[in-house]
């Protein structure tokens, strides 16, 4: 299949330079790089080397300035002061235009696409050798030859919201790929894929590797640094603190390179015993924003003193099944019994005051209004309950009492609660929703892709608070992609693959070795 | 090449607030003497004219509380609509609507009726009158996904239309030797008035009260928390279990009702029958969007802006006598303190910063 590789990106890539006079990337080097941001200083003195046939692992927590290092390289950002050259060659680049054009591509860890666009609209943008006239025929031809040979399963003419995060990535890196990219920048790649997906991906990195392509891969995931990247370079607080061949370092150097100390790999996680039942879901049906049925015959219970994990790509049916539990979205046929009542099409209001609570996915989109005060959202879902307000007044002063409670019980980092929300990190926001949704003692807690995103310290403080709910009586739904979570935290885990389970487990089962076929809907219990 | 970087700006003060609103009011009279001057008078006697023509003289002053009235009412409403991001262009058919009804109220109950019952009535049904036309958009937007901004400002010619067909039609009053006139309301419908003036002191009072009580139910009430939550984030408002649909009927019938306020108080207090209704609305709808920018969607800042804008009206008037400039003078002067509020909020809210780069060769 990738035997046809090598002429694949390199026709185009070829044509582009061939228009601006440039020969393929053969080494990169960015030098004293600097970069500050109202005076907070996001990159000190950066020096950075890659060449050809090289996969680059940048590491670092959230914050430690690897983004922004890498939307330097891309242009997206002017470094205060430093040079970057490529091939010896100083050059500038002023713009995201300009490191196309230079053969730098990269893969954003929030995809840049337009979603009310198809996927070869999307592609287009930006795309320089685009015929003039009736350009879609050419174009979907292109991506469909170009998916071909990366095994790439993508219709051109769907819409982008449509797709799954997963199918989104792959649109992303083919744009990249189309542009002509040499160097290919992936920010945070893995965090929206399965485990299989990402043996794909780093199947696909390697080819390129192999036909000279370069790659720099931001992470924070250690395994996955060890096993694709060839040196790592650690960043921390905007500097280096580290360079190596992986080869001669293993997970915890690198762990405490990148955050200063040992951290605990493994969450320990007493056993409980599962008798309470909490809710019933049976044979729910749902559909999902397209009219067609996302959710198909689910069925399980969930206990006190349980976490109970659904894995699968994202995409699957997750999110339908989450928001008909949580009462954001009708349910066609089936039915939920919580604790004795059946709360089948209640509103969200009536299921949150039930005893469901809810951290949603994409935690700025739907868990705050970040343009309010910290105390604003802090009653975002409990602002109706007796003790914050009468029929029709709110007490603020109570609401502040215990906006501030939330921000010292869970470690949120925040000047005062009179800050917009915005102005936090997107670990603090989460840590201010989980303490939002659980101050309240829920009996059930639905938790989205709860570490989507958050850097070590933050995944750490949010997972443990997850298994402080277990021993405390609570149960847990979680959902989520990262599979080292689900392993870590559940205590029975359903496998979800096109709106269905393919099996129920008990987290010592052993048959979970074969989850990534589950996942990917070859192999069903 | 210039580069020029928008970021946003994490803390604003008061002050700056103040300052960029002290800024964009200079920025935009500078903008406004260039028109002037265009147009051949000289800018500093012009804007001199404008204020002083308003708030110089007694005459001024009363004129200038009488255009307030309306312009607080609308206003206050608008700011509740804007803050839910609700785009409501249509303030001026709910105003025209609130007239409708109310002197509907007023001509065919008035006879039999004293003014403490009759005035209530008439200001009830003018609140009915707005806010029913300003639920139309309402329903129209979360059942269709229709555009306010086109459905609002679409339902004021068809309101315009209305009024005009019921004047000319089945409403022409027989004591007006047929002119497309209502009969007068009778005297118990017609509000008094500050002697010497023009001011309808009821439905003043009326205005002022209806501002506080917005202010209070913005900043203090559940309701006005939800308001703010779909404003800022209609996701998180979904989420979080308030009831979208509800919410925003309510926000569009207070912001409607408080436009048919205004109407009947023009008709009762000032005009005392239905005649063609762009003098009836002289406007009112579309000024009221700048009073509400002006106070930054804050209905107790209403008043003090509702007032300003006002005294633009009446000082607008002056000139266009004094100086024989044309009518729409005023609302190029308007528009242009609106553009730039707009902008003096943008360079609020982000932060500037400036790049020279050398050209690539």
């Amino acid at each position: 299949m990738l035997n046809e590789g090598p002429e694949a990106h390199q026709r185009p890539s070829l044509k582009i330079k061939e228009i601006n006079g440039m020969k393929k990337i053969e080494t990169l080097e960015m030098f004293n790089i600097n970069k500050s941001f109202q005076g907070v200083k996001a990159n000190t003195d950066i020096k950075l080397s890659i060449g050809a046939g090289e996969i680059l692992g940048l590491l670092g927590e959230n914050g430690a300035g690897k983004t922004t290092l890498m939307n330097i390289l891309y242009g997206l950002y002017q470094p205060d002061s430093g040079a970057i050259r490529i091939n010896g060659q100083e050059i500038s680049i002023g713009s995201p235009v300009d490191s196309r054009r230079y053969g730098i591509g990269m893969v954003h860890q929030h995809f840049m696409l337009v979603q009310n666009h198809t996927v070869s609209e999307n592609i287009v943008l930006g795309y320089e050798m685009a015929p003039l006239l009736f350009p879609q025929h050419k174009i979907n031809e292109k991506i469909l030859s170009f998916s071909k040979r990366f095994h790439f399963d993508i219709d051109p003419q769907k819409k982008v919201w449509q797709l799954s995060a997963g199918e989104q990535q792959r649109i992303e890196i083919i744009k990249a790929l189309m542009n002509g990219a040499d160097l290919l920048i992936l920010d945070e790649p893995t965090s929206v894929l399965t485990s299989q997906e990402t043996n794909e991906l780093f199947q696909n990195l390697r080819e390129m590797q192999a036909q000279g392509h370069l790659i720099i891969l931001i992470s924070h995931k250690l395994d996955e640094i060890l096993e694709i990247c060839d040196r790592v370079t650690v960043l921390q607080k905007g500097r280096i603190v580290g360079e190596a061949a992986t080869k001669d370092v293993d997970k915890k150097t690198l762990a405490r390179m990148m955050i200063g100390r040992d951290i605990i790999f493994r969450i320990e996680k007493e056993p409980m015993e599962r008798k309470n039942k909490i809710i019933t879901v049976d044979s729910l049906v749902v559909r999902g924003d397209k009219d067609l049925r996302a959710v198909k015959n689910v069925s399980f219970e969930i206990f006190r003193n349980e976490i109970f994990g659904i894995a699968g790509v994202s995409g699957n049916g997750q999110r339908e099944l989450v928001e008909a539990i949580t009462g954001l979205r009708r349910i066609e046929s089936g039915k939920i019994i919580f604790e004795g009542t059946d709360i089948t099409n209640k509103s969200a209001r009536h299921i949150y005051n039930t005893g469901v609570a809810h951290v949603p996915e994409e935690r700025i989109r739907y868990g705050v209004a970040p343009g309010l005060y910290l105390y604003d959202n802090a009653i975002l879902k409990q602002h109706h309950k007796k003790k914050y307000s009468n029929k029709l007044f709110l007490a603020y002063n109570k609401i502040r009492q215990h906006a501030q409670h939330l921000l010292s019980d869970f470690n949120v980092l925040a000047p005062s609660v009179h800050v917009q929300t915005k102005n936090l990190s997107g670990g603090n926001i989460q840590k201010l929703i989980l303490g939002r949704e659980i101050s309240e003692n829920p009996s059930l807690l639905v938790a989205s892709h709860p570490t989507y995103g958050l850097d070590v310290g933050a995944t750490e403080y949010l997972r443990n608070q997850l298994l402080k709910r277990r021993k405390e009586g609570g149960a847990v739904l979680l959902v989520s992609e990262d599979l080292e979570e689900i392993f870590e935290l559940c205590d029975r885990i359903a496998i979800m693959f096109q709106g269905e389970f393919m099996g129920i487990l008990d987290a010592y089962d052993p048959r979970l070795k074969d989850i990534g076929l589950m996942m990917a809907g070859s192999l069903r219990l | 090449m210039l580069k020029i970087k928008v970021t946003d700006r994490i803390d604003i003060l008061p002050r700056h607030s103040f300052l960029s609103l002290v800024f964009s009011l200079a920025a935009g009279l500078l903008a406004i003497s260039l028109i002037f001057l265009f147009s051949g008078v000289n800018p500093l006697y012009a804007i001199a004219k404008i204020f002083s023509g308003s708030f110089g003289s007694m005459y001024g002053l009363k004129e200038t509380v009488t255009k307030a009235i309306p312009l607080i009412l609308i206003a206050g409403g608008l700011t509740l609509a804007f803050r839910a991001k609700f785009w409501n262009i249509g303030a001026e058919s709910q105003l025209l609507m609130g007239a409708i009804f109310g002197t509907w109220v007023g001509l065919n109950w008035g006879p039999h009726l004293p003014a403490a019952i009759i005035v209530p009535l008439m200001f009830l049904a003018g609140f009915i009158g707005g806010a029913l036309w300003g639920l139309i958009p309402a329903i129209l937007k979360i059942k269709f996904s229709i555009n306010e901004v086109i459905s609002t400002l679409m339902m004021n010619y068809i309101c315009n239309e209305f009024m005009t067909l019921l004047i000319v039609g089945p409403w022409r009053g027989k004591t007006k030797f047929g002119f497309p006139y209502t009969d007068d309301l009778p005297l118990s419908a017609i509000l008094s008035l500050i002697p010497g003036s023009r001011i309808h002191y009821a439905t003043l009072l009326v205005a002022v009260v209806t501002v506080i009580m917005l202010g209070i139910a913005v900043y203090k009430t559940r309701f006005g928390y939800e308001v703010r939550v779909i404003g800022e984030n209609p996701d998180a408002a979904k989420y979080s279990g308030i009831d979208f649909f509800k919410t925003t009927l309510i926000i569009m019938a207070i912001s409607g009702g408080a436009a048919g306020l205004a109407g009947i108080g023009e008709v009762a207090g000032i005009h005392h029958y239905l005649s063609y209704p762009e003098s009836i609305s002289s406007g009112y709808g579309y000024t009221a969007i700048i009073v509400a920018w002006l106070a930054k969607l804050n209905p107790f800042y209403v008043i003090l802006s509702a007032f300003f804008f006002a005294g633009i009206l009446v000082g607008g008037d002056a000139i266009q006598i004094s100086l024989g400039l044309p009518a729409a003078t005023v609302q190029i002067f308007n528009g242009t303190l609106l553009v730039f509020l707009i902008m003096g909020d943008f360079f609020l809210k982000n932060q500037l910063t400036f790049q020279w780069r050398p050209k690539r060769n």
